[in-house]
């Protein structure tokens, strides 16, 4: 069972030994895994140790994954000479793969393992990298918590499982860590569990997923049925490698589907319901009701990517069947689910008014453009844009908290205002992170990774309508950030008790982030596409004429405009007019049924209630009934017909075994005390008995002897 | 029927009749001390039946009988000095060596 099969992908070009950070790379999650274990033991109290134990194993975790993310680039710059010769060795040899043999069953063989590629290199360094900031930025927020502990024991917990579920290499692996994932985010959403909202969220986030959950499981049962192994690199014999993919696309499984892209959808839904894609997207809002550290890195930089990272991971799957330029029907669904969750949740978005709950709204939509991404793009796309918005979506989380750590836990954004002058540093960097979120041409990461995706619905073929959605989206988006940013820094203070800045230890993990939510646009221009290229498998060069492909300029200035406009609009509506709380809103005053309807997020959760959560209620009600009646009554007969029986059994114990017992035993009581006279305890009488029967003795052998 | 009395017969008559005295006494008396002195009666006429029939004996060059004897004593001495021993601590404990009274270890 033990037996291991370091497996290699380099079957043409020969065999160099395996790095040892490949052998190692385990170690990445099982570090934070243990370190929380470490931690649940320990007392409440132990805040520095507490914090400390859990920072440490995370710098741990990361500088791994830096030796990785290099070893990846050294790897790949060495295969890039090797693949001037031969392409297709360089496209086998990409991944490096350890796999063990966890489960044998007859002749089939459940597998475990971890790949090292560009794809899981890029995003343990964002996992970790993001995850040790905000673990720091929570030394300081959740400072006055009384479950500190606990809180940093979920956080390992979560980092582990993250990091496992990047570096899984069997579908298996990954969705044993894909729900441990699941499960802390619904311990750290319900993580004040005291108040109801938060325990309500947290079982919502929990059920809802578990849809999604179930599909995947489906998909990847009938995967292992059919390709006959979960792993999904194995030097040509993986499961979404070409063999077993071009198996799949031969079976059919119905409705003109086949088994590839009927497996494809299945795991799309395990997707959509952990990245908050539109119909399973309601989660993740209520969400919010966790710590704000817990938004930031569970459900806007890590988790809810993992649903993009999970069709990343699987795109061969996805994009099986595709003739050259083509889309197929799974890529297609992805690419339409996407656009509308862009546009739909940027819409409910422009009338939340709680500062959270609106970069929720706006994190569902920008999951939308990485699905969208994805499914028009290809991996680099969606990836890239999963990255950069991993960054500034974690900044503007973090800068919320900052911002409702200083308004003294105040999270309506009607109540703010004015802070940037009393928040200088979160003002800047929430600015930069706004920004970024907006799509500002040039300057930031946000636009280069939009732009990409918006180049790749344009070059669309099967429809025009999903870029001029992700377009309006985009509008949107510059407009409902412009809205929350006028809100809550601009104009005059309208709170009750006067704000404060953070302490360092919330600002610094703003400004690094900050630095990077600018800096991460430069890997990804089109001049210099370095993080394509890298995902790709091509080498890359600094070019300028990048820029001068057909219609990209145009495209570039398009997106422009429409971020201009939408700041425009916003800071015309908004800006420095500090309304008083009660006053309705701007758009309100101008559509009150259109805003009405956004602002109960177009009745998404009314609709459910009303369908699905009431068709629950009268089955629950049903088998209430059935239990009660039916169960229950089949129960209290067979009670009462086994208590009749025990009556009797009753009956003949007391009368008959009893009687007969207790007779034994009076017998035996008499006996005994006829034998216990003898012994008089009179050592003379034992002697006379002795002799008068040597007495006997004699005369019997006396008498016997005679002749 | 005539009989004639051989060395024997004599000695083992001596050990009956030793035996039996050293019977009646352990029996008939009450005292403790007299009881055991009595046994030692009874086990001297063993002693001295394993004697006579030594001497008496197809093999009485081997010293057989005597070492067997030798070895009884020896062992009665041990067992007098046990049993007077006993007596002492009964005597300590109940004020008496009367036998009829030490009757506890009954059923």
């Amino acid at each position: 069972m033990q037996e291991q099969l370091y497996q290699f992908n380099l079957a043409s070009i020969g065999t160099p030994p395996q790095a040892l950070i490949v052998r190692w790379l385990w170690l990445i999650p099982a570090i934070p895994i243990v370190t929380s274990g470490v931690l649940a033991l320990l007392k409440q109290p132990r805040q520095r140790l507490s914090a400390g134990l859990a920072i440490g194993s995370l710098s741990l975790s990361l500088l791994l994954s830096l030796i990785a993310f290099v070893h990846v680039l050294n790897y790949r710059a060495m295969m890039l000479g090797i693949s001037q010769i031969d392409h297709y060795a360089f496209n086998t040899a990409a991944h490096e793969t350890v796999n063990l043999s966890w489960i044998q069953v007859g002749s089939a063989s459940v597998d475990l393992g971890w790949v090292l590629d560009p794809l899981s290199a890029v995003m343990l360094v964002m996992v970790s990298f993001v995850g040790l900031l905000i673990f720091i930025y929570s030394t300081g927020y959740m400072a006055h918590d009384e479950n500190y502990t606990r809180f940093f024991c979920f956080l390992s917990l979560f980092a582990g499982a993250m990091l496992g579920v990047v570096i899984s290499n069997s579908l298996l692996l990954l969705f044993m860590c894909w729900e441990i994932v699941g499960l802390t985010s619904y311990l750290l959403i319900g993580f004040w569990y005291q108040k109801p909202a938060a325990a309500a969220a947290a079982k919502k986030a929990f059920l809802t997923t578990r849809i999604g959950d179930l599909f995947f499981l489906l998909g990847i049962v009938w995967l292992f049925a059919q390709a006959g192994t979960l792993v999904l690199y194995k030097g040509g014999g993986g499961a979404i490698e070409p063999t077993a993919l071009a198996g799949l696309l031969s079976q059919h499984a119905g409705l003109g589907l086949s088994a590839a892209t009927a497996i494809g959808l299945l795991i799309f839904a395990g997707a959509v319901g952990k990245s908050g894609q539109f119909p399973l997207h309601v989660w993740l809002p209520d969400a919010m009701e966790g710590p704000t550290p817990v938004s930031a890195l569970i459900h806007a930089a890590t988790m809810v990517a993992a649903g993009v990272y999970l069709i990343a991971r699987v795109y061969p799957l996805m994009q099986a069947g595709a003739l050259a330029g083509g889309s197929t029907t799974a890529l297609t669904v992805i690419t339409w689910v996407g656009a509308f969750t862009a546009v739909f949740a940027a819409l409910i978005a422009v009338a939340q008014d709680d500062i959270k709950r609106i970069l929720a709204y706006s994190t569902v939509s920008q999951l939308g453009y990485m699905m969208a991404g994805l499914g028009l793009g290809g991996v680099a796309v969606g990836m890239f844009h999963l990255i950069t918005h991993a960054f500034f979506k974690a900044l503007l989380f973090l800068g919320a908290g900052s911002v409702i750590h200083g308004c003294h836990e105040e999270q309506d954004i009607r109540r703010m205002g004015g802070l940037r002058a009393v928040m200088p540093l979160t003002f800047a960097t929430y600015a930069i992170g706004m920004l970024a979120l907006c799509g500002f041409p040039l300057l930031f990461s946000g636009f280069w990774s939009k732009d990409g995706i918006l180049e790749a619905a344009v070059k669309w073929h099967p429809s025009i309508a999903p870029f001029i959605m992700l377009v309006f989206g985009a509008l949107l988006t510059a407009f409902y950030m412009t809205r929350q940013v006028a809100y809550v820094f601009l104009g005059k203070w309208r709170g009750d008790k006067p704000a404060h800045e953070s302490p360092a230890v919330i600002t610094v993990p703003l400004a690094i982030l900050a630095f990077f939510a600018i800096a991460l646009g430069a890997i990804g221009t089109p001049a210099w596409p370095w993080f394509r290229a890298f995902l790709d498998g091509r080498a890359v060069a600094f070019d300028m004429r990048g820029f001068a492909e057909p219609g990209l300029l145009t495209l570039m200035c398009l997106s422009t405009v429409v971020v201009f406009a939408g700041l425009g609009v916003g800071q015309e509506l908004y800006g420095n007019k500090s309304p008083s709380p009660e006053a309705p809103d701007r758009l309100e005053q101008l559509a009150p049924h259109v805003w009405g309807w956004l602002r109960d997020r177009l009745y998404v959760d009314e609709f459910y209630a009303a369908t699905v959560i009431a068709f629950y209620g009268w089955w629950a009600r049903v088998s209430d009934w059935l239990d009660r009646r039916v169960w229950g009554g089949l129960v209290a007969g067979v009670t009462w017909a086994f208590g009749l029986w025990a009556r009797l059994i009753r009956f003949l114990d007391t009368n008959v075994v009893d009687g007969s017992f207790d007779k034994g035993c009076e017998e035996l009581n008499v006996g005994g005390g006829l034998l216990a006279r003898l012994q008089s305890g009179r050592v003379q009488t034992y002697l006379r008995i002795l002799a008068l029967s040597v007495a006997a003795l004699a005369v019997i052998l006396i008498w016997s002897s005679r002749p | 029927m005539t009989s004639q009395v051989t060395p024997l017969a004599g000695y083992l008559l001596v050990a009956a009749l030793l035996f039996s005295i050293g019977l009646a006494g352990a029996l008939t008396r009450r005292n403790a001390i007299l009881v055991l002195i009595g046994i030692e009666l009874m086990l001297n006429a063993a002693n001295l039946n394993l004697i006579a029939f030594w001497r008496y004996g197809p093999h009485p060059e081997a010293l057989t009988g005597m070492m067997f004897a030798i070895f009884s004593i020896a062992v009665a001495a041990a067992e007098a000095a046990v049993g007077l021993g006993l007596v002492i601590q009964i005597y300590r404990h109940a004020k008496t060596t009367d036998l009829d009274q030490m009757n506890r270890m009954k059923g």
